[in-house]
């Protein structure tokens, strides 16, 4: 049985972290626009068209509007989905199809490493999406200048958390098309129950119990937390609970992709 | 010290053995080519030597190290052209030759000097700025080779090289290992082309179902398991089988067509020629095709 072997990872990782940048820059010009437009497109959407039908949102001890309430959740599910969709659809396809994986281990680099800079790489992506975001937000009110501005090195954590345990479905799955397994059953009910449409507070205790478990949750929180000043949770329960998933997935992941690799 | 030593190296993927306690060794300087039809073990063998597949019994020594634990510093010092095109799709040519040297932590300044002669060297120059996507197979297949070569590798390491190129494009790729053959650089090549392996190798071990089944020179191994000279004779008459199976001629019958073993411009050959030669006979020279043929048999394998 193959296992993953951390002593062989070396900062050589950065290499293949590199060869992401370069290949990404191609492309940086088109795609640096989603994050700019995302939260535009929902704030404009949920301002205009729902914010009417609900009025304010309790939250932490506070009355806030409906988009004050959302925005933050924005922030960090543009984490979720950046860091989440790299490691699954992209690196499989440079996995799979384009065969970049099996070309590197002709080199002095290993599986591990070139996990790990996989992980490393989506979450940098994710860091970058929430940094334009906050351009976009810190502006027009809806995150707190300078405070907000943590929310960048906080979204490399959780770009982390999504990344790892992307990496373990791409180690997992058998074909591309199965990722609307994962999405549907842990991505989509994750997106919709933790804490960002809606108040985790607001409720029944037994499904609140549920968010908890889901990493978005956590990140929602901090984020809020720090575009905003106040939460509901405790920001160091947070962080532990990403941080720990970040570790548990991530070593699962170096696992499953050494024995998908290597044969 | 050799440069490859392998011994009672084993693989298994679950039941199935794909390499069956084969040993051999390459020696500085040789072109050495693993021969054998699709499945026979070769690219196994090669995963081993360069520590992507971990072995499943044996021991593989590359320059005189244990591939399972030094991988690391061996593979700094080899050049690896897999079967598959790994190189980068969305990059051009020269960056996928600088992101490369990037892997062996090369100096910048060095690598991009040893890109430029290497896109000179396979005639790669002009389409340096190009996009791989682009490059027909001919030239992706020169450019992993080139990329092989940025680390200044002391073996190459050669899976099919030049399996699914056209006649010309096969023809560029020998000609520029043949030239890195005679610059002294050591090389392993597998195939299942033999005039490939005959036209490139020193030495050569032919592989099936995972085991060594000849090992030797081209020449001596076409010489000891075929002949140099063969006579392919297309519906044999019954006198011409009456006369091999009398005087006891080397031959292969397949049935409408008789193979003759023999030794060039003898006594065998003129006889032949005169006497059974009346419809289509084939005169030529012995070949490793078949030495496999002949080792392996003429059935359908798969």
């Amino acid at each position: 049985m193959n296992r993953a072997k951390l002593s062989d990872i070396s900062l050589r990782f950065r290499h293949v972290w590199f060869r992401n940048l370069i290949t990404y820059r191609r492309i940086w010009k088109v795609n640096f626009l989603v994050p700019l437009l995302e939260p535009a497109f929902y704030i404009l959407a949920f301002g205009l068209g729902f914010s009417g039908l609900i009025g304010r949102v309790s939250y932490a001890g506070m009355q806030l509007e409906y988009t004050a309430f959302m925005a933050p959740a924005l922030v960090a599910t543009a984490c979720m989905w950046n860091s989440f969709f790299e490691t699954t659809y992209a690196s499989f396809v440079r996995m799979y199809y384009q065969n970049t994986f099996a070309g590197i281990l002709a080199t002095p680099l290993c599986v591990e490493e070139i996990i790990v800079a996989e992980i490393a790489w989506a979450a940098s992506k994710a860091m970058a999406a929430v940094a334009l975001m906050l351009a976009v937000l810190i502006p027009i009110g809806y995150a707190n200048f300078p405070g907000a501005l943590l929310c960048i090195p906080l979204a490399f954590l959780g770009g982390l958390a999504f990344a790892s345990i992307g990496m373990f479905f791409t180690g997992m799955i058998p074909s591309i098309d199965m990722f609307n397994l994962p999405i549907f059953l842990f991505i989509t009910p994750m997106f919709l129950f933790s804490g960002t449409f809606f108040p985790v507070s607001g409720i029944p205790e037994w499904a609140g119990v549920f968010s908890l478990v889901f990493p978005l949750y956590h990140l929602v929180e901090l984020t809020r937390f720090l575009c905003i000043g106040t939460m509901e949770s405790n920001p160091v329960f947070n962080l532990a609970y990403l941080l720990l998933f970040t570790l548990v997935f991530g070593y699962l992941a170096l696992g499953a992709m050494k024995r998908r690799l290597i044969k | 010290m050799s440069i490859i030593e392998a011994q009672q190296v084993v693989k298994r993927f679950g039941q199935f053995t794909a390499v069956n306690d084969v040993s051999f060794t390459v020696e500085r300087g040789e072109f050495f080519a693993l021969l054998g039809p699709n499945g026979a073990g070769k690219t196994s063998t090669i995963r081993m030597m360069y520590g992507f597949s971990p072995l499943t019994g044996g021991r593989m020594e590359i320059f005189g190290q244990d591939i399972s634990k030094d991988w690391r510093k061996i593979r700094s010092r080899l050049g690896i052209c897999q079967q598959e095109n790994t190189l980068d799709p969305d990059l051009t040519v020269v960056q996928n030759l600088l992101l490369y040297a990037r892997y062996f932590g090369m100096d910048k300044a060095i690598a991009r000097k040893r890109a430029e002669e290497l896109l000179d060297f396979f005639a790669l120059t002009r389409k340096q700025e190009a996009k791989v996507a682009e490059l027909s197979g001919g030239l992706a297949r020169r450019l992993q080779l080139a990329r092989a070569l940025m680390a200044e590798p002391e073996l190459l390491i050669l899976d099919e090289p030049t399996v699914g190129l056209d006649p010309q494009s096969r023809h560029q790729v020998w000609e520029r290992l043949l030239a890195l053959k005679k610059r002294g650089l050591t090389m392993v090549l597998t195939t299942h082309y033999m005039d490939e392996a005959e036209h490139l190798c020193n030495r050569l071990v032919i592989l099936d179902q995972g085991k060594i089944i000849a090992e030797g020179r081209p020449r001596e191994l076409i010489i000891k398991y075929a002949a140099e000279s063969v006579i392919d004779i297309e519906g044999p008459s019954e006198e011409l089988r009456k006369y091999v199976k009398e005087n006891g001629v080397e031959s292969d019958d397949l049935g409408d067509r008789i193979i003759i073993y023999t030794e060039p411009r003898g006594e065998l050959e003129s006889r032949i020629r005169e006497e059974f030669c009346m419809e289509s006979c084939r005169f030529r020279t012995g070949n490793l095709e078949d030495v496999f043929l002949r080792l392996t048999g003429r059935g359908l394998r798969e």
